[in-house]
């Protein structure tokens, strides 16, 4: 049915988690780096869909959803973080944040 | 054909979506960054489709798309963030190394993939398979026999969420 190589759904996983792992190491807004977080969620999500349909084994799904949420959950917090830090450092650069003492 | 045409043209999509992003001059803006992953997440949701995962595309437009999209933009605007906020953009040598090591670990990933699926094909679903494959009624029936318990645990870490995300948000000295 599908005329696409597993390969090639492969390689666009691999490059968004590339780009989502650039991301996070580089960025220092931390905003942002949330951002490349769901980048890289969002790939490992698209290679376990490939291989759910390569294989034909849809119980793989119930694994993504999963994901979406601990995502969901995860940019939550993050986020909630975020604003936390901004209150007490009045930045939300993560090179700022070194400091452990709220 | 046609879906090798769909298929570049979503995959082009995704990834200059999320490297508008990643790299720095389209992303000073937390907002512009923001509207990138937007449509990031909107493609993404077509080639959900193409895989025939019917549901979670859906999904990746209402939780993604919207919900923690909405959660972003409500952050950015809650922070109000001023120019003086952005620091430029500097190339320090932890950021080559971080990116250097990225690729490294991409190309691994894509060598040791390659090298294992070179030669798989799709498995073929029938007529009848192939209109249930990713419904609601088959992922639904994953999610309540074999994968019950990481769900009901999953429902638990949300309620973890929402409750951390007040606590780590509230003002010291209760509301003002």
């Amino acid at each position: 049915m599908t005329n696409i190589p597993l390969s090639h759904w492969l390689a666009l996983a691999t490059a968004l988690f590339a780009i989502g792992t650039i991301g996070v190491i580089t960025r220092r807004n931390m905003l942002i780096a949330l951002m490349s977080l769901e980048i890289m969620l969002n790939g490992v999500g698209l290679a376990f869909l490939a291989f759910a349909r390569f294989r034909g084994d849809v119980s793989v799904h119930a694994a993504v959803f999963i994901v979406m949420a601990v995502a969901a959950a995860e940019v939550a917090i993050g986020l909630a973080l975020a604003i936390a830090m901004y209150r007490n450092n009045g930045s939300i650069d993560l090179d700022q944040a070194s400091r452990l003492k709220g | 054909m046609a879906e090798q045409i769909v298929f570049y043209i979503l995959a082009t999509g995704v990834l200059l979506g999320a490297l508008a992003v990643v790299v720095p001059p389209f992303a000073r803006n937390p907002l512009h960054a923001a509207v990138a992953l937007l449509t990031t997440f909107s493609l993404m949701a077509g080639l959900f489709v193409m895989l025939s995962a019917h549901l979670l595309a859906i999904l990746q437009i209402v939780v993604y798309a919207g919900a923690v999209m909405i959660l972003f933009v409500f952050a950015i605007m809650l922070l109000n963030l001023r120019k003086q906020d952005f620091s430029p953009a500097k190339i320090t040598a932890w950021k080559i190394l971080g990116a250097a090591a990225a690729f490294l670990i991409a190309t691994r990933i894509a060598m040791v993939a390659g090298a294992a699926v070179s030669t798989h094909t799709a498995v073929d679903l029938s007529l009848e398979q192939y209109s249930t494959f990713g419904s609601v009624h088959d992922v639904g029936i994953a999610l309540a026999t074999k994968y019950l318990l990481p769900f009901e645990i999953t429902a638990i870490l949300l309620l973890v969420a929402v409750i951390g995300a007040l606590v780590v948000t509230r003002r010291q000295g209760g509301l003002r």
